[in-house]
C-alpha cells in the first residue's frame, strides 16, 4: 500500500551528515587547515574571493574547505555571507599605478618603463606532472624578477615577496616606475583617455540590473562573472564572434592600497591592500565620423592572482562596447542581455540544479496533455494546416 | 547559521524595507513586475529564493506560516524553507491551510479556498509570461508596457491550429485587472481559477530574475483565451485512493514497474483533513470547487465594494 510521501524532514538531515562525514573523508588523514587551503591553493582562494566579490582570503577558505573543494558552492558560500554584511560606503578609486608589482608584462612593447617583470606564473613552464610533489617538497629557491634587460631580481628571503622590482633605470621611486601602458599611450591621444566619471558606480547587489547598463554595472558584473563563461565568450570573439583585434596592452598583479574618505576627517584614510590582477586590453578602432582613428581599451580586474579571469574579462568589456562605438552587433560575446544575464554562476548553477526539485504537478499536467494528444493522433486525422504539424517541439518549455 | 546572530527572518532591516517597497509597488499595479535587489539567500537560485525573500520581509512574530512545494508540506524543499524560518524567525508554523496566515508556495495552490487575511507567496521561476516567445527583457518590458500582448495570442491560436487546443499544461499565462498579461508560476492550469477574487493577498516572488509582482484580493484574473476556445482547467478524471476526492488535482503514483499506478491528491492538507473528518468526505471539504467551464470559481460572493478597479483611471476597459 502506497503511504503518502513523508520522511523529507529526516531524510535531509540524514543526508546532511553523511555530507559532513564525506566532507572530512578518511579520518586517518590529517584534516586540512585554512592556513594551508589559503597558502597552497592560493589561486583557488584568489577564484572564489574574486566572484564570490569578498576579499577575505579565510572565509574563502574557509568555503573551499565547506564546499569540499567546489569552487562555485564557496563562491555561493561568501556570497550569502557577503549579502549580510553592512555597508559603511565606497573607497575612494584605487590606483593601480601605484600598485606595489609583483609581475606586469606587456605585450605589446618590447620594454617600458618599469620593465617587464614576470614574477609567479605557469606560463613558460613545461606541463610535465612533477612527481617530486607527491610527497614533501623540499623548500623552493625563491624570487626572482625577470626584468627586460635580462638581469635576475635578487631572491627575497620570503616567498609572497619575491619580485620586488628593481629601480627603474631612470633612477624614479619605485612606485613611480611602472606606469601603465595605457597611460603612456594616452599621452599621445592614441589610445581613447580612461574615462573619469563623477557619478558614484552603480553596485548591483543594491540595486536590480536594468538594460541597457552602464559601462560600470558591467564591469561589476563581469568581476563577479563565472570564470569559464567569461573565457568562453572571450575566446569566441578571438575566433570570429565579435573580433576586436586585441593585444594585451599590460598584464599587472600586485597589491594595492584601500583608501576611503572619511568625511569627518576630510581626508582619506587608508583601509588596508588587497592584491589584485588588472588587465587592459588594446584594441583597434578605426574611427567615425566623431572619433579620430585610435585605440580603445578592455578592462579587466580581478582579485588576488586572476590573470585568465581578468584578461577573458577585458576581451569581453571591449566587445559590449560595441553599440558604444558604433560596431555591428552580431556576435553572443557583444549582447550585453546575453552576457550580464548568463555570467553569473551563483545563479546559473541555482536554476540548472532546481531541475533536481520534484516536479511532479507540471509533469502531471504535461503526461495529461501528451495523452490527450496522443489520443487525438490515434484518432481519424484532424485537418492539418501543414506537414509536420503535430510535433510538439514548439510546445517544450523550459522545465520551470 | 550557527555563527553570527542574523536579524529576525534572516534579512536585515534595511533589505526588508526596499522589498516592502517592491510589494506595495507591486499591489498598486496588479500583475506588474517590480525589479527589486534580489539578494543572495542562504539557498540556491532557483530554489525559492524569491518566495523566501518576500516571506521574510512580511513575516511577523505572530504568522503562522506554511510552505508547500508540488502542494505538499513533507517535499524535500518545502520542508528546508520551513526549518529556514523556524529558525531565523522563531514563528510558528503548520500544515493547515485553514490555520496558516502566511503560506509559501511552489507550484500549486492550496485546494481550501483562501480568505481574507492570508497571503500566498509563490515561488516564480521566469516571471515573464513573454520570455519564451521573446528572450530580450528590454522588448518584453517594452511588449507590456505598451500591452502589446498580440504574439502571445498569436502563440495560443497556433496551438490550437496545430493540436486543436492550447497546449499549455502549467504557468498557463493570466491576464490581471485586465492590464497586465502575469505568469502565475509554474501551477498547473488547474490552478489558475482559483486566482480570480481571491480574497487572500496573492504576492509572486522571483530571486534570480529579481522581481516581485501581485495580485491584490479580489482583483479579476482571467485566463488567456479565445471565445470560440475558452480556458479549460485541465483535471485528470480520477480519484483520490486515499480520500476519494474527484474534485482534487492528483498525483499519479507509479507503484510497480507493470504499469499500476494510482492518483493521490497533489494537496496533502487536504487529502489528510478529508480522510479526518469523514462526515465531509464527499465534494467540497472546504474546498473551492473548480467548474469545468473555468470563469470565476471563488465560492464567496465578490464584495462590489472591494471590487473597484484600482486602475480606474485607465481610459478604457480592456477586452479580456
Amino acid at each position: 500500500m502506497y503511504v503518502a510521501v513523508k520522511g523529507g524532514e529526516r531524510a535531509i538531515e540524514n543526508a546532511h551528515a553523511l555530507l559532513a562525514s564525506v566532507r572530512r573523508g578518511d579520518p586517518s588523514v590529517p584534516e586540512l587547515g585554512l592556513d594551508q587551503i589559503s597558502e597552497q591553493l592560493a589561486l583557488a582562494v584568489d577564484r572564489v574571493m574574486s566572484e564570490g566579490s569578498l576579499y577575505d582570503r579565510e572565509l574563502a577558505a574557509l568555503a573551499i574547505k565547506q564546499a569540499r573543494g567546489d569552487l562555485i558552492e564557496a563562491i555561493f558560500l561568501v556570497r550569502a555571507y557577503r549579502t549580510t554584511l553592512p555597508r559603511f560606503g565606497a573607497s575612494v578609486p584605487m590606483d593601480t599605478a601605484a600598485m606595489d608589482i609583483r609581475r606586469r608584462i606587456s605585450a605589446t612593447f618590447k620594454d617600458l618603463p618599469g620593465g617587464q617583470v614576470l614574477g609567479p606564473t605557469f606560463d613558460y613552464t613545461h606541463r610535465l606532472l612533477d612527481h617530486g610533489l607527491a610527497g614533501p617538497s623540499p623548500s623552493p629557491l625563491v624570487g626572482e624578477g625577470w626584468c627586460s634587460d635580462g638581469a635576475i631580481a635578487p631572491p627575497s628571503p620570503i616567498p609572497t615577496q619575491e619580485a620586488r622590482p628593481l629601480p627603474s633605470p631612470q633612477g624614479g621611486g619605485q612606485k613611480e616606475a611602472f606606469p601603465r601602458v595605457t597611460d603612456l599611450l594616452a599621452n599621445d591621444d592614441l589610445i581613447e583617455p580612461s574615462p573619469i566619471s563623477e557619478i558614484p558606480a552603480a553596485d548591483l547587489t543594491r540595486e536590480p540590473m536594468s538594460f541597457p547598463a552602464g559601462r560600470d554595472l558591467r564591469l561589476q558584473n563581469l568581476a563577479r562573472g563565472d570564470e569559464g563563461f567569461l573565457l568562453a565568450l572571450g575566446y569566441s570573439t578571438q575566433r570570429g564572434y565579435g573580433r576586436a583585434h586585441p593585444f594585451a596592452g599590460e598584464i599587472r598583479f600586485g597589491e594595492v592600497e584601500i583608501e576611503m574618505f572619511a568625511e569627518d576627517a576630510g581626508f582619506a584614510v587608508p583601509l588596508g591592500r588587497v592584491a589584485v590582477t588588472e588587465c587592459q586590453s588594446i584594441n583597434q578602432f578605426k574611427g567615425s565620423a566623431t572619433q579620430p582613428p585610435r585605440f580603445t581599451r578592455g578592462y579587466g580586474l580581478a582579485f588576488g592572482q586572476s590573470e585568465r579571469k581578468a584578461m577573458a574579462m577585458a576581451l569581453v568589456d571591449r566587445a559590449l562596447r560595441a553599440k558604444e562605438l558604433g560596431e555591428d552587433i552580431k556576435a553572443p560575446a557583444q549582447d550585453e542581455e546575453f552576457v550580464l544575464s548568463h555570467s553569473d554562476n551563483v545563479q546559473a548553477t541555482g536554476f540548472v540544479e532546481h531541475l533536481k526539485l520534484p516536479h511532479y504537478v507540471d509533469f502531471q499536467s504535461e503526461l495529461g496533455l501528451v495523452r490527450r494528444l496522443r489520443e487525438a493522433f490515434a484518432a481519424p486525422p484532424m485537418p492539418s494546416p501543414s506537414g509536420g504539424g503535430r510535433t510538439k517541439g514548439d510546445m517544450a518549455e523550459a522545465a520551470e | 547559521m550557527n555563527a553570527p546572530a542574523y536579524n529576525f527572518a534572516y534579512l536585515d532591516e534595511q533589505t526588508k524595507r526596499m522589498i516592502r517597497r517592491a510589494i506595495l509597488k507591486a499591489i498598486a499595479i496588479p500583475g506588474y513586475q517590480v525589479p527589486f535587489a534580489s539578494r543572495e539567500m542562504p539557498m540556491p537560485y532557483g530554489w525559492g529564493t524569491g518566495g523566501v525573500q518576500v516571506t521574510a520581509a512580511i513575516l511577523g512574530p505572530d504568522d503562522i506560516l506554511k510552505v508547500i512545494d508540488q502542494g505538499s508540506d513533507d517535499t524535500t524543499n518545502a520542508v528546508s524553507i520551513r526549518k529556514f524560518f523556524v529558525k531565523t524567525a522563531g514563528v510558528r508554523t503548520t500544515t493547515s491551510t485553514a490555520d496558516a496566515t502566511v503560506i509559501q508556495t511552489r507550484h500549486r495552490i492550496p485546494e481550501m479556498a483562501l480568505r481574507e487575511r492570508q497571503t500566498l507567496v509563490f515561488q516564480v521561476p521566469i516571471p515573464e509570461p513573454l520570455r519564451f516567445l521573446e528572450p530580450r527583457e528590454t522588448e518584453t518590458r517594452r511588449m507590456h508596457a505598451l500591452e502589446e500582448y498580440g504574439l502571445m495570442h498569436v502563440k495560443l491560436y497556433e496551438d490550437i491550429s496545430r493540436h486543436g487546443e492550447i497546449a499549455t499544461s502549467y504557468a498557463y499565462p493570466v491576464r490581471v485587472d485586465g492590464r497586465y498579461v502575469m505568469d502565475p508560476s509554474p501551477t498547473p492550469k488547474f490552478d489558475n481559477p482559483k486566482m480570480n477574487h481571491c480574497p487572500a493577498l496573492q504576492l509572486f516572488g522571483a530571486g534570480r530574475e529579481k522581481r516581485i509582482y501581485a495580485i491584490p484580493p479580489y482583483t479579476k484574473v482571467k485566463s488567456l483565451d479565445f471565445e470560440d476556445h475558452p480556458f479549460e482547467p485541465y483535471r485528470f478524471n480520477g480519484t483520490c485512493a486515499l480520500c476519494g476526492a474527484t474534485d482534487s488535482y492528483l498525483d499519479e503514483v507509479i507503484t510497480d514497474d507493470r504499469g499500476s499506478r494510482m492518483f493521490v491528491c497533489s494537496d496533502t492538507d487536504h487529502c489528510e483533513t478529508r480522510r479526518s473528518s469523514p462526515s465531509r468526505s464527499s465534494g467540497r471539504a472546504g474546498v473551492g470547487s473548480v467548474p469545468r467551464d473555468g470563469r470565476a470559481c471563488d465560492p464567496h460572493p465578490i464584495p462590489t465594494s472591494l471590487h473597484q478597479r484600482p486602475h480606474s483611471t485607465l481610459p478604457e476597459d480592456r477586452e479580456g
